[in-house]
């Protein structure tokens, strides 16, 4: 009984268990992309390992065969700038009027923006395909509009990381404080509230950047060129190149995904 | 943190510099369910009036109306005679302070204060020396430099008066700006935005649901209830003659006693007691009588003493009448009557409040 009573409970898994638990995730992670970075140093016939082709892509020798992959990072840029914009534009001020005026409606809109992951890319573009027919006529067949799609794809991230943030701060009394205090709506949403939503909006917009890059299946089958669609090609003449680009937008994601951590961080940090 | 707050200069405001407020027949509802009820409310110049009632009763809608943060359905709410019903918010010039802490958590104290003087367009110089003057005032001049989150409740509630006051508005909203606070705090700061109300001779409309509070800093209180204002009148006239039964229960306390009406008075225990407000026809009622105006004696009502609770200046006895009905009785310090000691009760014979049975 004595020796029950004593007996300390940590509720935290010991620094082994961490370790293994940490190790175990680590090598399923690893494991990929060190396989990947072994590839592209493979000596090809002769055998043996060489950073030839990482100094051809760095310094620019690549031939022109590999055009194409430099029209798809451009256009991959290009989707994931108007993509987030669509975002930005249409999705935080949304979610701030549900918030602030109809929260009734939170429920509803939150459906709506998660709706997107639980349905296959492979489905959602056969119901993009005919929408496609109609944005072609209106906007033209430039890669851009695959924004419209990538818009949708990006909800249900972008919500999330939007919503946490709007749900640590009083939207309405600092709205109607900055009401009260003479500010027309324009200053409330660009002076009071997107200022206090900066990391919700950095997280949503790094996310919908994370997965513009990534994004394969509706661009294939809608017949547009980005970086993924382009690396299928490259990787037919050579696999190599192909795998050192796969691993550079992989770490430009991570990068990415750093910077969340960071500019939150680095914040708190500056405020306290 | 700040427990001792310096008076310091007050922004300089033109002496009875504050507006009318009128609040005529103003109607609100909020799904079918009537929030105020064709309230009239009269507010002077300078003058410092609590609306007090139970939750739901209407009193946040009010004052909502009045900042224009919430629309209404009916009537007009004229400051300084001008109907501003239909003016938004951010052009009624109004300053208010809210029940939740309200500073903008990305400015410091200093910006947070300078901001409705940023939306006036005040240049630079003078809006420093503003905001600076508006901080002093409210003790808190040293912490400009700081965040919200670097402040305590009370600080945070003192900056938002000072970021209130600073644009010199017509009339300062307070929506239970205290009622987050802990009692000290609260205390204090009670009496700062008395103080400095007094001084700047701004018209104050102050919500509250504590009666003690509504009734230690305004001139007048206006006790609401499901959308009306039962009376309006000085703390002391709330207190010493409700108009109903409603307003006797609520503001300070009161025992509920069985009595009987006979002949325009109040028939309790064989006592015969003035009726306040209208007169009634004869018949049983339900008699509201203050704590204070029972005595424990040698001789009258019998009754048995269920608890006595020492309150620091005065006492607080609960005795079971012979009817099984309980009377609370305050008195002196010095009688310390004991559970279950049988005593006496006299009625002192004040004016009561009652309401039919």
């Amino acid at each position: 009984m004595t020796r029950s009573l004593n007996r300390t409970h940590s509720p935290a898994p010991s620094r082994a268990t961490r370790w293994i638990i940490l190790g175990a995730v680590g090598l399923l992670f690893a494991l990929p992309l060190v396989s990947m970075v072994e590839f592209t140093l493979r000596g090809g016939l002769e055998g043996g390992y060489t950073i030839d082709r990482w100094v051809t892509v760095f310094t620019g020798q690549l031939g022109p065969e590999f055009r194409q992959l430099w029209l798809a990072i451009g256009n991959s840029l290009l989707l994931a700038a108007v993509t987030v914009a669509i975002m930005l534009v249409l999705l935080v001020p949304t979610m701030i009027l549900v918030q602030l005026s109809f929260p009734r409606l939170r429920h509803g809109l939150e459906f709506i923006c998660l709706l997107p992951i639980t349905i296959p890319a492979i489905v959602l573009v056969v119901g993009l395909a005919p929408v496609y027919s109609v944005v072609s006529r209106m906007f033209g067949s430039g890669v851009w509009t695959l924004a419209f799609a990538y818009g949708v794809l990006v909800l249900p991230y972008a919500y999330r990381a939007i919503q946490a943030n709007l749900d640590s701060i009083d939207v309405k009394t600092l709205s109607e404080a900055a009401r009260s205090l003479g500010a027309g709506w324009g200053t409330v949403l660009f002076r009071v509230l997107i200022p206090n939503l900066r990391r919700g909006i950095l997280a949503a917009s790094f996310i919908a950047v994370a997965v513009v890059l990534g994004e394969f299946t509706v661009a294939s089958l809608l017949n547009r060129v980005n970086l993924q669609t382009a690396l299928l090609i490259v990787n037919k003449a050579d696999p190599y190149i192909a795998v050192i680009f796969a691993l550079l937008s992989l770490l430009f994601a991570f990068v990415l995904l750093v910077v969340i951590g960071r500019v939150g961080s680095v914040s708190r940090k500056v405020r306290s | 943190m700040t427990n001792s707050i310096p008076v310091a200069p007050a922004i300089a405001t033109a002496e009875g510099s504050g507006a009318t407020v009128e609040l005529v027949g103003v109607v609100k509802s909020f799904a079918g369910h009537r929030a105020l009820n064709a309230i009239d409310l009269a507010i002077k110049p300078g003058e410092f009036v609590a609306l007090l009632g139970p939750s739901g009763c209407g009193k946040t809608t009010a004052l909502r109306a009045l900042s224009g943060l919430e629309g209404i359905d009916d009537g007009s709410i004229l400051i300084d005679g001008a109907d501003v019903a239909a003016v938004p918010t951010n052009k009624r010039d109004i300053g208010m302070v809210f029940q939740s802490y309200s500073l903008f958590p990305h400015m410091t104290v200093q910006e947070n204060v300078e901001f409705g003087l940023r939306m006036r367009r005040v240049a630079p110089g003078e809006r420093r020396g503003r905001a600076a003057e508006a901080l002093d005032m409210v003790g808190l001049a040293h912490l400009g430099k700081r965040f919200a989150h670097q402040l305590s409740g009370g600080q945070q509630q003192r900056v938002a008066l000072a970021r209130a006051l600073v644009t010199r508005p017509r009339v300062l909203l307070l929506d239970e700006p205290l009622s987050a606070l802990d009692a000290k705090v609260r205390v204090q700061l009670r009496d700062e935005i008395r103080r400095i109300q007094t001084e700047l001779g701004i018209t104050t409309v102050f919500v509250t649901h504590d009666q003690e509070e509504a009734l230690a800093v305004a001139d007048r209180v206006a006790v609401m209830r499901e959308g009306v204002i039962e009376q309006i009148g000085t703390p002391e006239e709330l207190y010493t003659t409700p108009a109903t039964a409603f307003v006797a229960d609520f503001v300070g306390l009161s025992n509920r006693v069985a009595g009987e009406v006979v002949g325009g008075k109040a028939l309790v225990h064989g006592v015969a007691l003035e009726l306040l407000g209208e007169p009634q026809p004869d018949g049983p009622v339900t008699v509201y009588i203050r704590p204070e105006d029972v005595a424990l004696a040698s001789e009258g009502i019998p009754a048995t003493v269920i608890a006595s609770s020492f309150l620091g200046s005065l006492r607080r006895t609960r005795v079971r009448l012979a009817d099984d009905s309980f009377i609370s009785i305050q008195h002196d310090v010095d009688l310390k009557p004991q559970a279950g000691e049988s005593v006496h009760v006299r009625l002192k014979g004040a004016p009561v409040s009652a309401v039919p049975r």
